[in-house]
């Protein structure tokens, strides 16, 4: 069978265009133009996150104007607003239920950090219960400010490579895994700075 | 009021032959007339009733712990006090060490428009239990958890007192009480470890599903887990 008559060639004989390219650059070309958000908002910053999603702003434009409130049909959890303890379980949950691929934004001073909630109710930073792409900063964050943030999360989907699978093992902190920071360690590395209100966890 | 009389505009200024308008910036801080029920409450009352504040022309009534429930009850009973609305349930606790804790319940009367504050006071060292007022109000229930959960208050009469804003195995204490340091007890790590441990699909009681009747619709699975008595949260 001499080239010509293979049928790869005899396919690309016809008037059909064609092109090649990268499997893993077109599938992250589609993934970084169709996230589909999951959107976790508990404050302030989901009133700008709404503002983000309506006509002025128009988050349609990078292909997000399917809000999922099924996690899983989400692509990346955008979590606008404070977390408490009590929503913690619940946070983690929808995380679990999302499918991979997936990734997170931490919108706002206090989903990244707690913010000003230094206190015994809120969670200081969701990336202690979830792992976060991106974080946004802000109080709350402008519409513009979210944006930019979803075009870097949209550059890191396009870095993503097929071939490295690291990216999308998912571990849970085990006291046996490198991952694992000790308690004392994790208190250590959470003593505020700049905090004028400095009390000591043990009572008065 | 005559219905076919003109209408007049009220303009700016004119009122000012009037008597001024009760606003809080005509009525002293401390003391002014107080409300006819302190009067009626003295009267059928009599020792039970320990003092009686006007503050900002809102009187505050200092009562005995003992016989809250009572007097709750005839305020809401009587024709001629109607206290037919409770607003509020809460504690409050003074940084001073001498001072005593207080309880204190909100009412409204909608017929008689006048509102009244109700004080219980808990000294320094005694049991922190007062009277629940559910048998009268029963909006009271969910206003007596809170207190519960945030001051550590104890409403003896309450049908379910647990915690509400916190989660039921919070175990680091009252948070608004003042010996509470802000940042909690437990050290963060601790904190989210004990809030991760909950599950988020466990936190009906049996009694909210039955009050729901949504017990049926639950998955089998979940219905033989809550009918073995699994507590909240567990």
């Amino acid at each position: 069978m001499g080239l010509k008559e293979h049928p790869l060639a005899q396919l690309l004989q016809g008037n059909e265009p064609w092109m090649t390219t990268r499997l893993d650059f077109l599938v992250n070309w589609s993934r970084a133009n169709s996230l589909w958000p999951m959107p976790f908002g508990t404050a302030c910053c989901a009133i700008e996150f709404m503002a983000a999603a309506a006509n002025k702003f128009d988050l349609a434009r990078f292909g997000m104007e399917r809000m999922s409130f099924s996690p899983r049909q989400a692509d990346v959890l955008i979590c606008a607003g404070r977390v408490p303890f009590k929503l913690a379980p619940v946070l983690r949950r929808i995380w679990q239920q999302m499918m991979q691929p997936k990734w997170a934004i931490s919108m706002g001073a206090c989903a990244s950090t707690g913010g000003m909630f230094d206190n015994y109710a809120v969670v200081q930073g969701i990336d202690t219960i979830i792992p976060v792409d991106v974080y946004v900063p802000g109080c709350p964050p402008r519409p513009e400010g979210l944006i930019y943030g979803i075009m870097m999360l949209q550059k890191k989907v396009m870095r993503e490579r097929a071939s490295d699978t690291s990216l999308r093992q998912e571990m849970e902190p085990d006291p046996k895994s490198q991952l694992y920071i000790p308690p004392t360690a994790i208190d250590e590395l959470s003593e505020p700075f700049g905090n004028s209100v400095h009390q000591t966890r043990s009572g008065l | 009021m005559n219905s076919s009389a003109p209408f007049t505009p009220v303009i700016a200024g004119s009122a000012a032959a009037a008597a001024a308008p009760v606003t809080p910036r005509n009525l002293a801080h401390r003391g002014g007339p107080a409300s006819p029920t302190a009067d009626a409450l003295r009267e059928r009352f009599g020792a039970a009733v320990k003092r009686v504040d006007v503050v900002w022309g809102e009187t505050t009534v200092v009562v005995d712990a003992g016989r809250v429930t009572e007097i709750v009850a005839w305020l809401h009973d009587d024709p001629a006090q109607q206290y037919d609305f409770l607003v509020d349930v809460t504690a409050v606790e003074f940084r001073d060490g001498e001072q005593p804790i207080e309880v204190v319940w909100h009412v409204r009367s909608l017929p008689y428009r006048r509102f009244l504050r109700l004080k219980v006071l808990i000294e320094k060292g005694q049991k922190l239990e007062v009277p629940s007022v559910w048998a009268t109000y029963k909006s009271a229930d969910w206003l007596e958890r809170e207190c519960y959960d945030m001051f550590g208050i104890t409403f003896v009469g309450h049908p379910d007192l647990r915690r509400i804003l916190m989660w039921e195995q919070y175990r680091e204490g009252y948070p608004l009480r003042k010996d509470f340091p802000l940042r909690g007890r437990f050290s963060r790590s601790e904190q989210l470890r004990q809030a991760l441990a909950a599950n988020p699909e466990a936190r009906y009681s049996m009694d909210e599903l039955s009050i729901a009747q949504a017990f049926e619709d639950l998955p089998e699975e979940m219905r033989r887990r809550l009918s073995a008595g699994e507590k909240t949260g567990e």
